[in-house]
């Protein structure tokens, strides 16, 4: 599309941001009948923030809806949140987003996106999460369609720096667009902008020095910029400052924009050891979906935010394919060279470790309980001996999923500020979701809280001008 | 420094192919889309005759391009369609017999234009130098039927001979079995409904409207392929009456010859012309660039074909006649010819990796 001849500086609203809920939010309210203009940090190539990493969203559904199998309750929905956050919720607005999200699926196929049945390797989540086909981005491609199709105007490269606060409603917005300065004074604002995950500095002021040795899984543009100017201005918080929500990844993975691939499920048939080549955690506590959110905190409490993964031959087609090939090594010591680490320590912990399993039956998908006798820390599931070779290695850094440090929102996604209840700005997706997911993470929410929150903005806002 | 991301350098097209394959197989984000993503999935490690199956395979619909989210200006660089797309070139040029004509017809299209023009002078020398009998009538006035059958007998059989000792090379690559009968019927009905180029949820492919989905290019294929069926079905039909019913061309308007033939004719013509205007608007590097220039010559050619064929039946009356009989015969002369070493060989080995596939989905 090419770019408006005049850009437009009083639309009925502004939306910030061009992921998921901020495309949702746009193409709501344009069907309302307004005139809406997005603002996307991104260059072309890269618009969708965060949304163009991710494979699905998690649907409520009474019956087989779709590609989804059987039933998936609002009860049993809203368990299992409390479970990941630990009571960590606003329950009411957590109860909308999940009774939202059914229609939330219809309304996302009637605007282009479609689903797949559950990729290979995650037949569990078959019930509870609906897969974009192609992914996160042919998401952001149908709907960026829709809106060039709408008639919604769609500025790319747009930075916005300042949002200017007067009692209870923002006067204006101001941005660069290519470089060049404009100041917008729309009717209302709706901020999608995701979390500041791509600002390590601020990573850095929760974590210290070590969050610099954290890699960023999505978009280097989630800055966090307008999160910080509006919470500057006394606009109502929600979530812990400091924690962000980390996984283990390949350490070889880029700076940013890693996304899905590399992630690493091998942790359970492994031993993994830090850069002094010595155990710290147990491997095999439970099964990976459930301990991969807790091995990038682990990672990143080791000397210099990294750790190594060791297999030997039995295990190495226990697990989904790596993006890059392991190190490999005839020897223990050998891989250890490779890897960098003390060679004849690593043959110690590996030698102790294997000493401390125990004959068993070994169960690659459940609980097996074959554990370590007299080992610490033990390794509770999966434990047999790292014995045959080729070995190989993996290194293992933090990468940083999203942040959960947001604006307070009201059910109608309205924000909070210093004054009350602001007149004209609303907020939706990670800007907003961690009055919902206060710790912890659930698969596919993240989308879901984008989706039904954009539709919320987009609609409330559209009717308030 | 072993934490430094690994070195993205590339060699062989195969060796391109497979750095993006294993990014694609820790994803799997497109495995909806068409057949080659399954096919993918089902391997940890990729052979090169594993990877030439999935490159023939692939029918370049690019919606994994579109869809994905590691390419340009991503440091993974990935563009699936154009890796796949040159390990397939190269694979059709590696298997020809002999290599050398196919790598000089896929890659320039001077060399299609240029044996179209040969073929078709070398049909207005025939025509001068061999008189035909006075008995002849309707085309065979020009050119005997005899002389037509010792010139195109030889034409249309030595490359398919050729073909079939390609795909013979391919399927010992890829390490296919003999087809049984349903694998066959699996594989026909692929590529009758060119499944793999709906893009998963029936909408079409990404070709030549960026990251829309438009059923056009699957349509325009249609064409192509059945006009070129009919075309076909007309020939034969011809050869089955002159032979088995003793009745010699020409044909009535409502005979099975003619029927076939105008139908094919116009489909070909108006589905090559559709697949030129799409090809132009497509972006080339999505494809391979290499061949973007040849193919689009082998298109023309067939169009050519088609489109002087109406024309010969359209003008078949009129002073024109031996000129156009000429020219559709020395076009058809050179498409034969070239069958095994430009773009329609693509046919054949897109129908023997999707054989390959229903084997290996354990059809």
């Amino acid at each position: 599309m090419s770019k408006p001849a005049e850009i437009n500086l009083t639309p009925d609203i502004l939306v910030v941001g061009g992921g998921n809920a901020a495309l949702t939010a746009a193409l709501c309210a344009r069907e309302a009948g307004r005139y809406v203009s997005v603002l996307e940090a991104a260059p072309k190539p890269y618009r969708g923030g965060n949304s163009r990493h991710t494979r699905n969203f998690r649907c409520m559904h009474r019956g087989p809806l779709g590609v989804l199998t059987g039933s998936y309750g609002e009860d049993e929905y809203f368990d299992d949140l409390l479970k990941v956050t630990k009571g960590d919720t606003d329950p009411a607005l957590a109860k909308l987003a999940i009774a939202a999200s059914e229609r939330a699926y219809c309304w996302m196929e009637a605007h282009g996106v479609r689903f797949q049945p559950s990729l290979s390797g995650t037949l569990s989540l078959s019930r509870t999460n609906a897969f974009f086909l192609g992914g996160g981005k042919a998401l952001v491609n149908a709907y960026y369609a829709q809106a060039e199709d709408a008639g919604i105007d769609l500025h790319y490269n747009a930075h916005v720096d300042h949002l200017s606060v007067s009692d209870t409603r923002i006067t204006e917005v101001t941005a660069r667009l290519d470089e060049v300065a404009y100041r917008f004074t729309p009717g209302a604002v709706i901020v999608a902008s995701g979390g500041f995950q791509a600002d390590t500095n601020w990573l850095a002021r929760a974590w210290g020095p070590a969050a610099k040795n954290f890699l960023i899984r999505g978009t280097p543009y989630n800055r966090g910029v307008v999160l910080k100017d509006l919470l500057d201005q006394g606009m109502e918080s929600v979530g812990d400052p400091t924690q962000c929500h980390a996984v283990a990844i390949d350490g070889r993975a880029p700076k940013f924009d890693g996304g899905i691939v590399t992630r690493l499920d091998c942790v359970p048939f492994s031993v993994v050891v830090n850069r002094d080549a010595e155990r710290f955690y147990d491997e095999g506590e439970d099964i990976w979906p459930k301990r991969y959110a807790i091995w990038g905190r682990l990672v990143a409490a080791q000397p210099d935010q990294v750790a190594y993964v060791i297999i030997d031959a039995t295990s190495r087609e226990l697990f989904m394919p790596s993006v890059f090939p392991p190190v490999e090594a005839d020897t223990i010591e050998g891989l250890g060279q490779q890897l960098g680490l003390p060679g004849a320590k690593l043959r110690q912990t590996i030698d102790a470790f294997n000493a401390a399993c125990r004959p068993g039956t070994f169960h690659a998908t459940e609980l097996d309980g074959l554990a370590t006798e007299g080992l610490t820390p033990p390794k509770t599931n999966w434990a047999r001996p790292i014995i045959e070779p080729p070995f190989y290695g993996y290194s293992l850094r933090p990468g940083v999923t999203f942040t959960y440090l947001g604006l307070k929102v009201d059910e109608t996604a309205r924000v909070t500020g210093a004054g009350g209840r602001m007149d004209n700005l609303w907020a939706a997706g990670e800007i907003m979701a961690g009055s919902i997911l206060g710790q912890g993470y659930l698969a596919g929410f993240g989308m879901t809280i984008g989706t039904v929150f954009g539709q919320i903005a987009g609609e409330e806002a559209a009717a308030h001008v | 420094m072993y934490d430094d991301t690994p070195d993205l350098a590339t060699g062989t097209p195969h060796d391109e192919a497979r750095r993006q394959l294993q990014i694609c197989n820790a994803c799997r984000y497109c495995e909806g889309y068409c057949s080659a993503f399954p096919a993918i999935t089902r391997l940890r490690a990729f052979a090169d005759g594993d990877i030439t199956q999935i490159a023939n395979l692939c029918h370049n619909c690019c919606g994994c391009y579109y869809a994905c989210q590691y390419t340009e200006p991503h440091e993974f660089a990935l563009n699936l369609p154009q890796a796949l797309a040159q390990v397939r070139t190269q694979s059709w040029q590696d298997y020809a017999w002999p290599a050398p004509l196919a790598r000089l017809f896929h890659r320039h299209a001077y060399a299609t234009v240029a044996a179209t023009l040969l073929g078709i002078a070398a049909l207005f020398l025939l025509i001068q130098a061999v008189p035909a009998p006075a008995s002849g009538t309707g085309f065979y006035a020009v050119l005997s039927h005899s002389a037509m059958i010792a010139l195109f007998a030889p034409l249309f059989l030595l490359p398919l001979a050729a073909l079939a000792l390609g795909l013979r090379r391919y399927w010992r690559d890829v390490g296919g079995a003999r087809p049984t009968l349903a694998q066959w019927r699996d594989a026909l009905a692929q590529a009758a409904q060119m499944r793999n180029l709906k893009g998963g949820h029936g909408e079409g492919c990404n070709f030549e409207e960026g990251a829309r989905f438009t059923p056009a290019r699957r349509m325009a294929h249609h064409a192509v392929m059945y006009g070129f069926l009919l075309c076909f079905a007309s020939t034969s039909t011809g050869t089955i009456l002159h032979y088995g019913f003793d009745m010699p061309a020409p044909y009535s308007l409502w005979s099975l010859p003619k029927l076939f033939g105008i139908t094919g004719g116009l489909l070909l013509t108006a589905g090559c012309v559709w697949m030129l205007a799409l090809k132009a608007r497509a972006e080339a590097h999505l494809s391979d660039p290499e061949t973007t220039a040849a193919d689009t010559a082998f298109v023309g050619l067939l169009g050519m074909v088609a489109a002087s064929g109406l024309a010969l039946y359209a003008l078949g009356q009129t002073v024109a006649m031996p000129a156009l009989l000429a020219l559709h015969l020395g076009a058809v002369a050179s498409f034969f010819l070239l069958t095994p070493y430009t773009k329609m060989a693509h046919g054949f080995f897109r129908l023997a990796a999707l054989l390959k596939d229903a084997q290996a989905r354990g059809v």
